[in-house]
């Protein structure tokens, strides 16, 4: 029998897509258990219980002083010894949304030495509406495998990644990016690339390819009827799910 | 009396300013000053302020910037200590055009909290106090009244926020006290009416005379005068808000007949006539309750929070959904959808048309969209539905209802406290927010009050707030506790009052958690702070409790204990505060007594239909003014500023169609923890317009939306329980009243014709804003309807889009179009002799119903391939909402229809809805359609153009893309390709 496949699905204050999260791993074949943060300092190793390690969406601390940012700082003091066990060991992690901006406010990613952020939407709103993916294929993560187009919503404020100094992200550390339907790029097209990130980027992945991080939520995709188009294209249904997406993360286990 | 505490100490204080190079913000500004009038300088600058005070030093708070503050690729900082200054002339002629802006102090400054709490997560312990501010520096050409315009209008809302021309200073609230807490006694015994009357204005307990006699006529039967916290609370639990005075009060209308109380005669009787076996609970606890399956129930709340929002738009609607959210969590149930509807006045009026120290509209939407997608997002609950609607009445007095929907297992809900059980509060701690804020905001507010006044505004945490969602739901789980509500009005006495009304209590406020020293005892009794729920909690449990709290970072603190003593008491380290005696408190409110005007003339009918030749008018200009109409109009660029997809359970969202942009009529969810295919679907019904001509039409005609809404997603017709939520302006004026009663009246025919029982209600009275002029400035009658539905199985609902060329668009329903309420008649059209007729309209069909069983039959046989209502602007609107949707021309042809062309295009009926079957499913259809009326119009086209003709006169051709244009206002098809 194969071992378990346990997910630990972290949980800050103001975390709120967790459940979605945890359903998508367990229908992806997982075992996924939400921890509150308060209950992360009583586990000294995350090493021998946990074979992934999830950041989801949400306004952890309200998202004040900026999106993910006290996540960040309690990533990197508090727990910074497990987290560091972890992500060294290789074992996949993920980030959605709120959990991308913790790891890249925490330096987990882009990992590559230089410093990221993820700012305010050029349309300086908050985003609610589904996007296209295209997965980069020169992207050799295990997170990416297989998988050519994604279909799910985005819901956020700052979600514009930029790396410090104008510089450009290598092409290999580009895991996702912003489509139009057809899976040709959208580049800066708005709303297509519903927040203005320099090339229509959407995820990345570290150098090492076992951190993914990603603004759009394709846990919540993981159903034919979340799909807003499922009561026109009824011969589609169940087509562009996120959750190969899942499955992929825990077959790096 | 108020105490001034004022305590200067000698710790530094250092300020941190954050510039981003983005200039996103700035561009943002920008295009708000021209807006107003002031263009043609150069960009903005604005920054970031920060203050620490502590005994801290340079480095430190260096350290602390560069690791909590700023974002290293964006932004940059300066850091200065700063002295207080006392700034003698607040004036901009003599500096260098620059604005800075804080909040008052006791403002709830959430981002400052966290920064204090991460700072000591980071070991910088010696820190005191945190908090923010804005700095705007304009174009040193702007002239000076210019800045102070900017000011008023657009940077500073003196309610919660205080501003300076110069550098400004934060003023940190003290955090402690040595004062003695300061109980007051109101000599009542001997006081005589104009006293009594004068009591009542002067601590704002909007009690009237009657009220007040009865309180006197108590406290001299128990031989000693009341205390402050006594009559607070008497004020309380006997408010409008708190026991539906006027929704109970005998009424005697001009007719001469009597009614019974509006509640029990026109909502209540509905649901006991009904008696729907799934209803679970209606009327008596915080939500409505009904059976979703075997194993779960769903709540539903809508509220209001209008008033705080025409002040404070953003914090107003922020707790707005944060009180309704907490009703859910009232009856033990897990929020899991949010739904919202705001009425505002017209964005494009003039500041000469605003009443003073009114807000204008468009700033008042701004705040309040952000205050229900703040709050919303943030507690992860997607906003499924709502509306937005427009009217000069709404401009002084903005009418924001949130609502929320739960779920939680079958039986989970306690409701009964035990003896003995400890009165545990959990959640957010206790300040003056709240506190009489009517009172408040009409001080005149200087550095000085500001340390007590600005905190009389309620700004929302809904970080805390998510925590005790957690919380609930784990606590109910585990069976923590025998009684649950929140903390809403009234704040403890309320919460406190009510689930002690059967028994007893004994509360000490000592250990109630503080946000800062110097609250008096009833402040902190009838403090209104957000985010706290009341428990009871049997004391061998509180320990389990603590502990799922503390995992979710939330409070609690044991206030003391129910008893089966039939009294209300309270004390503070000793000292009684409150002791009132059950039956008193809850039962001794005098009744009312109101009287109604409630006759109305054939004028109220006006205007009612319209002949005229199709040569006479241009039909495609006027679908084009109506689908651009703001009341029509797409409402995206809102809307999607709200999650409507988080819980992965939206199935039809607020948006449906190719593109995602025509407007659905109903949300469907399934939530995702329950078995099978089961959802549910939630709509809603409002048109003030049709109210100003008659409020009994208005009535039928919203319930009548609001069921048919949910029968165009799929949802069953037998199913259907409604909430009632009334906004009227004064009823003490007879006139207000007859309408508030027609409309009333209007609910119970309706809903007894459709066997939709009320779950739940709300009224919000008294909305009415007194100019400075003298002038009432009252809204129109305002009824909102909100509904909620099962769908047994969501793979069979349908959405408002067209689908495929060639399906066929048939008008099912009694159709009896009017212009009474219509849009057309509010549209600028040049028309001779338009609208002259006088009609009554029509009650509805007792057809109705059949007709929309016999449309859930169809959909759920999977015949119908989109439905969409009629309602705003009539036919063609509807006909084009459904083709721009899916990127589909129509052919229609009217001849088929029995009335003139203007009435069937653009007139509003009830009870009809457009449906589109595919050519194979016609005969099938149409039998299972047969006798009911069931029109056969057009047919979905394979090009891209919606032509409207009567025979061979053509009356409408118009291109998807520019109906598009109208309907967003966008000016493209903004589809990538064809």
């Amino acid at each position: 029998m194969a071992a378990e496949k346990r997910v630990l699905i972290l949980h800050a204050p103001g975390t709120n897509r967790d459940g979605d999260l945890a359903a998508a791993f367990q229908l992806a074949g997982g075992k996924p258990e939400i921890i509150p943060l308060s209950e992360l300092a009583k586990l000294d190793r995350l090493g021998d219980d946990f074979g992934l390690l999830a950041l989801p969406g949400g306004f952890s601390y309200g998202d004040a002083l900026g999106a993910g940012q006290l996540w960040a700082i309690e990533l990197q003091t508090r727990f910074s010894e497990v987290v560091k066990q972890f992500v060294e060991s290789g074992r996949p992690v993920v980030g959605i949304c709120n959990g991308f901006q913790a790891l890249v406010k925490a330096d987990l990613l882009p990992g590559n030495g230089h410093r990221a952020t993820l700012t305010y939407n050029q349309s300086a709103k908050f985003e609610c509406r589904w996007v296209t993916l295209t997965l980069n294929q020169n992207n050799p993560s295990g997170w990416l495998k297989g998988i050519e187009r994604i279909v799910c919503p985005v819901a956020h404020g700052e979600g514009r990644f930029l790396l410090e100094d104008n510089l450009t992200l290598s092409d290999s550390q580009i895991a996702l990016k912003y489509s139009y339907s057809d899976g040709s790029s959208a580049d800066m097209v708005y709303p297509e690339n519903p927040n203005g990130s320099p090339s229509g980027i959407a995820g990345i992945t570290n150098p090492a390819g076992n951190i993914l991080g990603l603004m759009p939520h394709p846990e919540d995709h993981i159903m034919f009827y979340q799909n807003p188009s499922w009561t026109r294209n009824k011969n589609e249904k169940g087509k562009y799910l996120g959750l190969s997406l899942f499955k992929n993360g825990l077959a790096m286990i | 009396m108020l105490s001034r505490h004022h305590c200067e100490d000698s710790r530094k204080v250092f300020r941190i300013e954050i510039s981003s190079n983005l200039r996103q913000r700035e561009r943002q500004l920008q295009t708000q000053l021209e807006v107003i009038g002031i263009g043609g300088y150069q960009l903005p600058e604005i920054q970031n302020i920060y203050f620490l005070k502590g005994d801290l030093d340079l480095p430190t708070v260096k350290r602390l910037t560069e690791k909590l503050i700023i974002d290293p690729v964006t932004e940059s900082y300066a850091i200065e200590q700063v002295k207080h200054r006392v700034v003698k002339n607040n004036n901009p002629s003599n500096n260098e055009n620059s604005v800075e802006v804080a909040f008052r102090p006791g403002v709830t400054d959430n981002t400052a909290q966290e920064l204090l709490e991460a700072a000591r997560r980071m070991g910088i312990s010696n820190i005191l106090g945190a908090a923010t501010g804005m700095r705007y520096q304009f174009d040193p050409v702007m002239n000076p009244l210019e800045i102070e315009q900017i000011a008023s209008k657009l940077l500073v809302n003196s309610t919660i926020q205080r501003f300076s021309y110069q550098k400004i200073y934060p003023e940190f609230i003290n955090t402690t006290s040595n004062e003695l807490p300061v109980i007051e006694t109101i000599s009542l015994l001997t006081a005589n009416e104009t006293r009594l009357l004068k009591i009542s204005e002067e601590r704002r307990l909007a009690l009237d005379l009657t009220e007040m006699i009865a309180i006197r006529d108590y406290f001299i039967g128990i031989e000693r005068d009341p205390t402050d916290a006594e009559l607070e609370t008497l004020a309380q639990t006997w408010s409008e808000h708190c026991v539906h005075k006027t929704f109970k009060a005998e009424i005697k209308l001009d007719s001469g007949v009597i009614i019974d109380g509006i509640l029990n005669r026109y909502l209540r009787s509905v649901t006991e006539e009904i008696d729907a076996s799934w209803v679970r609970s209606a009327f008596v606890d915080n939500a409505g309750v009904i059976a979703f399956d075997d194993q779960f129930d769903l709540s539903f709340k809508v509220e209001t929070h209008n008033h705080p929002s025409a002040i404070e738009p953003f914090g107003g609607a922020n707790t707005g959904v944060g009180g309704v959210v907490r009703d859910v969590l009232g009856v033990s149930h897990r929020p899991i959808a949010n739904t919202d509807v705001l009425c505002f006045g017209p964005q494009e009026s003039g500041e000469g048309d605003l009443p003073e120290n009114v807000l204008h509209p468009k700033r008042i939407q701004a705040g309040v969209v952000s205050g229900v997608g703040d709050y919303g997002n943030k507690l992860g609950i997607p906003t499924i539905n709502g509306a937005i609607y427009y009217h000069p009445g709404y401009t002084a007095n903005p009418l924001v209802y949130c609502g929320s929907i739960g779920i939680g297992p079958v039986d989970s809900h306690p409701t009964s406290p035990q003896p003995g059980d400890r009165i545990i509060v959990i959640g957010g701690r206790t300040g003056r927010d709240g506190i009489r804020g009517a009172t408040f905001s009409s001080l005149t507010m200087d550095a000085q009050t500001g340390e007590v006044a600005g905190a009389s505004v309620q700004i929302g945490d809904p970080i805390t707030e998510k925590g005790l969602i957690e919380v609930v739901e784990l606590a109910r789980d585990d069976k923590l506790y025998n009684a649950i509500t929140d903390c809403g009005a009234g704040g403890l006495s309320s919460a406190v009052g009510e689930m002690s009304s059967k028994l007893g209590a004994n509360v000490d406020l000592e250990n109630v958690t503080l946000k800062y020293q110097n609250l008096a005892p009833w402040e902190i009794w009838l403090s209104e702070a957000q985010e706290r729920m009341v428990l009871a909690v049997p004391a061998d449990k509180v320990h389990e409790l603590e502990e799922i709290c503390s995992r979710y970072w939330i409070e609690l603190s044991d206030i003391g204990s129910f008893e089966e003593s039939g009294s209300l008491k309270v004390a503070i380290a000793g000292t009684p505060v409150v002791e009132l005696r059950n039956g008193f408190l809850h039962n001794g409110i005098p009744d009312k007594k109101l009287e109604a005007s409630a006759i109305f003339r054939d004028e109220n009918y006006l205007p009612a239909s319209l002949n005229i030749s199709p040569q006479q008018v241009n039909y495609s200009e006027l679908l084009i003014k109506l689908l651009s109409h703001p009341n029509i109009a797409s409402k995206e660029k809102v809307i999607r500023q709200y999650d409507h997809e988080v819980r992965g359970s939206t199935v039809v969202k607020p948006f449906s169609g190719e593109k995602q942009d025509g407007p659905s009529d109903a949300a469907v969810i399934k939530p995702l923890n329950t078995a099978g295919w089961r959802g549910f679907a939630v709509a809603n019904g409002i048109n003030p317009l049709i109210g100003e001509s008659d409020p009994y039409y208005m009535a039928l005609s919203v319930v009548d939306e609001a069921v048919r809404n949910l029968v165009a997603v799929g949802a069953d017709p037998d199913r259907i329980a409604l909430l009632d939520n009334f906004c009227w302006g004064n009823p003490n004026r007879p006139e207000i009243l007859g309408s508030l009663v027609e409309a009333a009246r209007g609910c119970r025919d309706a809903a007894l014709l459709y066997r939709t029982p009320f779950i739940s209600g709300k009224d919000s009275l008294n909305n009415e804003y007194i100019g400075q002029d003298g002038k009432h400035h009252a809204i129109p009658g305002t009824l909102l309807i909100s509904s909620i539905s099962i769908v047994p199985d969501i793979r069979k609902t349908i959405t408002m889009d067209v689908k495929q060329a060639g399906h066929l668009i048939y008008l099912i329903g009694d159709w009896r179009p009017t212009f009474v309420g219509s849009h057309l008649a509010r549209i600028d059209i040049a028309v001779e002799g338009k609208f002259t007729q006088k009609y009554r309209p029509p009650d509805l069909s007792e057809e109705n119903i059949q007709v929309y069983r016999c449309l859930y039959k169809t959909i759920a046989k999977g015949l119908v391939t989109a439905a969409h209502d009629l309602s705003e602007g009539g036919l063609a609107v509807s006909l084009a909402e459904m083709c721009l949707a899916g990127r589909r021309g129509a052919r229609v042809n009217l001849n088929n229809v029995d009335l003139s062309s203007i009435q069937t295009c653009f007139a509003e009926t009830n009870g009809c809805l457009l449906v589109t079957v595919s050519s194979e499913n016609k005969n099938v259809f149409e039998e299972l359609f047969t006798p009911l009326p069931c029109r056969l119009i057009g047919l979905v086209s394979d090009d891209k153009i919606l032509e409207i003709v009567n025979d061979s006169d053509s009356l409408i051709q118009l291109e998807i893309d520019q109906l598009l244009q109208a309907f967003t206002g966008s000016g493209k098809d903004p589809s990538h390709g064809s």
